[in-house]
Formats: structure tokens, C-alpha cells, sequence
């Protein structure tokens, strides 16, 4: 009798529990959706922040995350096939691996004092390299860990089989076992891209933000995130819906992009 | 022995960081043109000897070995495999001695690219020999009519069996002197199984075969020559009807006849 009254209230506990976090979850879309939906006018998309738009805020977002990708991501695979490949077992290769995997969870914030202190103090002011920066640096331990683990699970065989046709180890690598990881670690840049597309805190000191239409980065770069927080600390309400409205688009953004890594993942395999 | 295509010559090898040799002064010749089977019992280094014939052990760095592996080339000229350094003759060679591996390996690629993968490593660039050489490799793997109308659809869409004959024809297209199999139809169904040992004695007219196997039945219906191997000794080695009717060691026919292994 003791055993199962036991069993009930774990049981009723667990459900409580499940249900009030999924309830949170709900409570936070609903809100955001109604006072997002609410605010948002056709002209929120064609006008800049300076007219009560976002759009020099999403160009400048975009750009941002783009850039970074480009750096992010062909550093990021290279020294994934390193370590996979060529220095398995050695002791640089576990020693990156570590630092890489320190860095995944390192602070956002940190990571943004950092750039201030190499790419914005040195030069005089806030730019938009060194947003592109803040971002690559987030982004490239991600991308180091899912190539490192998407090759891992490539079978031996296959290298083996593609070095026994007579194949130089370069060759396979780029030719064969990188094909056969290929939606893995697609999947991961789609992701490590949906993650920094919404960060703030390596853009807040970095890039800063900017009221008008620019993609000169040289100078402080439009950004939705960081827009979103200086928005909502405004007293008038224009800004604050305004402030919905950005953070809707960007849920709605973050999303697409999940759900199209996760879509892109069921097709392939 | 002018009929020898590969020898085995007082070969030893150990794996970094084990204490015994995993292959103790192995001797053994292979013939041209015949199938040559390894048996024995699981760790008792046919693998090895196999996987060292074609040196893909050397993707794995710290071995250490000493011996001969010769191969006998067409113009009669002979050559220490073990001597070999550079990558360019590690290629030679791999296309000299191919290998089929236990599990299929297709790539992740086209069926016709995945024949035409070594061709291309090898430098064939034409288009025309491409497709009469893959065509070909195919048809001698005997499954050009099951992929004549699919070439272009990816190898990973076919049956098991249909995957381990295109890694055959894969291997194949390359005109090897040898074909090694390390127990190609362990992951096979039955059906699968028969039709691949039929395709590995019709290949015994244009290549040399050597089989690892832990299918006794296997290596007494397919092999000229037996070797049986134990704790990293080669025991006995004949041929094939000698081996498993008359064998001259004990512990041969122990293992034969199933008290042990």
C-alpha cells in the first residue's frame, strides 16, 4: 500500500511538473504572438528603426550572422577534421578538444568584453567586424563539435574501403567521408546559425546598434537583438510594441530555421 | 613456384603497444589464379596477416613488423610490399591488391560513380572508357542487369547483397592482380551468401583470391588452398581436400572437426 501511494504522488508530482513548464512555454508564445501580431504593421518591414520599422534591423541582423558564418564555418570544419581525422589520439587534438568544448559554454558576455577589448577599444568605436567577430567566435566551437561528432559516426569501413581502391587519405576525406556526414553537419550549422541569430550580448558592446540603414561596418551596425533590448526599456509604447513586434518576427526567424534542420535531417536519412 | 602471385616470408607483426606479436614468422605462399582461404579461430591473427597484404594497416600509425610480403608483378619482377614508403606506391599497390571488407561499404554516391571511384583515383579521366570499364566491372561482379537502369540512383538504395557486389565490381574495375576478403558474407543473408560465393569462383579465372573466413563450409566449397591459423602461427597449410580430409596436425583437425574454436 505505502509502495503505490508512492508511486502516485511521484507520478502526480512529475505531471505537475511537466505541466506547469509547458505551461510557462505557452504562456511566453501566446503573449509574445498576441502583442507581437498586435504591433506589427506592413510598415514595421519597410521602414528603418529611426521610423519605427525593423528593417535596417534584419538586414543588419542577417548581415551580421551571415559574415560570421562565412568565417565560422569553414574554420570550424577544418579543425573538426583535424581532430577526427588526423589527430586522433594525440594529445594537441584532445587539448583543442577540451578548449572547444570550455568555449561552447562559455559566457556570451564574456566572449563580447573580449572583442571590445581587441576590435572596438583599439579602433576608436563600435563596428560591425567586430559584431561578425563576437558572432564566429560563438559559432565556431559549435561547428567543431558537431563535425568532430557527425565524422565520428562515419564507419571505418568506409575510409578503409576508399584507401584500399587506391585513394590518398585527402581524397577520401573530402571525397567520401565528408559526403557520408554531409546532413549532420549541415544540420549543425543550421542550428549553431538559429542559435547566434538571436544572441545579444556579444553584439551589445561589439556592433552596438544603429537607428538607420547602413552595411558600411565600419561604423555601429543595425541589429535586431540588440534593438529589441534598448526598445523595451523605453517608457512610450510605440517603442515597447515595437519592441513585441521585433522579438515575435525574431521567435518566428529562430524557428523556421529549427524546424528546417530538423525537416532536412528526417528527408536524408 | 612460378605460379606464386603473392608470398608471405617469415612475416611478423605487432600492434602498438601489445606486449606479444600478433603474427609469429608466417610463411605462406599464394597461388595465381586460385582461391586461397584463412581459417581459424577468432584472434588468431588471419586478419591481420590479410589486412597487412595490402598494407591498410598503415592508416593506423605504430606497427611495428619485420619479414617479406613479395609480390610477383606480370613482368616476373618481384617486390618487397613492406619496403614501399612513398604514397604513390601505396596507391600502385592498392590497385594491385584490392580488398572487401565484411559489412558492404558503397559511398554515399551514384551506383556508376561508386565503380567509377578507383578508376577515377587512377587517373581515367575519358568518358567513354569510364562507362566501358565500369559496364564491364559490373557485368564481371554479375550485377549489370540489376543496375544497368539505376546506375544514376545512389548505392546506398540497394539490398545488402546487391551493395557487397558492387563493392566487388568496384574493386574489380581496377584490374587487381589479387582481391582480398575479409569475411565478405558474415553480414549476408543466405541467399545473398551463395550468390556471392559463385561470383568469387567465376572471378578466379582473372584475379587471385584470398578468403578470411569463419565459415568452415565456406572455405571447403570455395578454396584450392587452406591455411588454418592458431594464436597467431600458421598451423597447417595445403590444399584445400588435404586439409580438411587428411590433415597432418592435430590440432587442424581438432578445429575441423569442431572440438575447439
Amino acid at each position: 500500500m505505502n509502495r503505490l501511494m508512492l508511486n502516485k504522488t511521484i507520478l502526480i508530482l512529475s505531471t505537475l511538473a511537466a505541466v506547469i513548464g509547458v505551461g510557462f512555454l505557452f504562456w511566453i508564445l501566446i503573449t509574445l504572438s498576441y502583442k507581437g501580431i498586435m504591433a506589427i504593421h506592413w510598415t514595421t518591414f519597410t521602414h528603418d528603426l529611426v521610423e519605427g520599422g525593423i528593417r535596417n534591423l534584419l538586414v543588419g541582423q542577417f548581415t551580421m550572422a551571415i559574415l560570421a558564418s562565412v568565417i565560422a564555418v569553414p574554420v570550424g570544419m577544418m579543425a573538426g577534421i583535424y581532430l577526427r581525422e588526423y589527430g586522433h589520439g594525440s594529445k594537441l587534438a584532445a587539448v583543442i578538444r577540451n578548449l572547444s568544448d570550455v568555449m561552447m559554454s562559455a559566457p556570451s558576455i564574456v566572449i563580447g568584453v573580449f572583442v571590445f577589448a581587441i576590435l572596438v577599444d583599439p579602433f576608436g568605436g563600435y563596428n560591425g567586424f567586430a559584431g561578425i567577430a563576437a558572432l564566429a567566435i560563438m559559432m565556431i566551437p559549435i561547428i567543431i563539435s558537431t563535425t568532430d561528432n557527425m565524422l565520428g559516426l562515419v564507419p571505418q569501413e568506409l575510409r578503409e574501403a576508399g584507401i584500399a581502391l587506391g585513394g590518398s587519405k585527402h581524397k577520401i576525406i573530402l571525397q567520401v567521408v565528408i559526403k557520408a556526414a554531409k546532413v549532420g553537419i549541415m544540420t549543425g550549422i543550421l542550428l549553431s546559425f538559429a542559435r547566434i541569430i538571436g544572441e545579444t550580448a556579444p553584439l551589445l558592446f561589439t556592433s552596438a546598434n544603429n537607428q538607420f540603414f547602413t552595411l558600411n561596418l565600419t561604423e555601429q551596425f543595425p541589429s535586431l537583438t540588440v534593438s529589441i533590448y534598448n526598445l523595451a526599456t523605453y517608457p512610450d509604447a510605440p517603442s515597447r510594441d515595437l519592441a513585441w513586434a521585433a522579438s515575435f518576427i525574431l521567435t518566428v526567424i529562430v524557428l523556421i530555421i529549427n524546424l528546417f534542420g530538423r525537416f532536412v535531417v528526417r528527408n536524408k536519412k | 613456384m612460378e605460379n606464386v602471385v603473392m608470398e608471405v616470408k617469415d612475416f611478423s607483426f605487432v600492434y602498438p603497444g601489445a606486449e606479444k606479436p600478433s603474427l609469429k614468422k608466417i610463411t605462406l605462399p599464394v597461388e595465381e589464379n586460385k582461391i586461397t582461404a584463412m581459417i581459424g579461430p577468432s584472434g588468431c591473427g588471419k586478419s591481420t596477416l590479410l589486412r597487412s597484404m595490402n598494407r591498410i594497416h598503415d592508416l593506423y600509425p605504430g606497427n611495428t613488423y619485420e619479414g617479406e610480403i613479395n609480390l610477383y608483378h606480370r613482368d616476373g619482377t618481384k617486390e618487397n610490399i613492406l619496403k614501399l614508403k612513398k604514397e604513390n606506391d601505396f596507391i600502385r599497390l592498392r590497385q594491385e591488391v584490392g580488398m572487401i571488407f565484411q559489412k558492404p561499404t558503397p559511398f554515399p554516391m551514384s551506383i556508376f560513380d561508386n565503380v567509377a571511384y578507383g578508376l577515377r583515383l587512377a587517373g581515367i579521366k575519358n568518358k567513354s572508357e569510364l562507362q566501358d570499364r565500369v559496364e564491364a566491372a559490373l557485368k564481371g561482379a554479375a550485377i549489370w542487369k540489376e543496375t544497368k537502369d539505376r546506375l544514376g540512383e545512389s548505392a546506398l538504395g540497394m539490398s545488402g547483397g546487391q551493395q557487397q557486389r558492387l563493392c566487388i565490381a568496384r574493386a574489380v574495375a581496377l584490374k587487381p592482380r589479387v582481391l582480398l576478403f575479409d569475411e565478405p558474407t558474415s553480414a549476408l543473408d543466405p541467399i545473398s551468401t551463395s550468390a556471392i560465393e559463385e561470383l568469387i569462383s567465376e572471378l578466379k579465372s582473372e584475379v587471385s583470391v584470398v578468403i578470411v573466413t569463419h565459415n568452415m563450409q565456406q572455405a571447403s566449397r570455395l578454396s584450392d588452398y587452406t591455411a588454418f591459423m592458431y594464436l597467431g602461427e600458421l598451423i597447417e597449410y595445403d590444399k584445400t581436400e588435404t586439409i580438411f580430409l587428411n590433415p597432418s596436425e592435430k590440432l587442424t583437425e581438432d578445429y575441423i572437426t569442431g572440438r575447439f574454436g
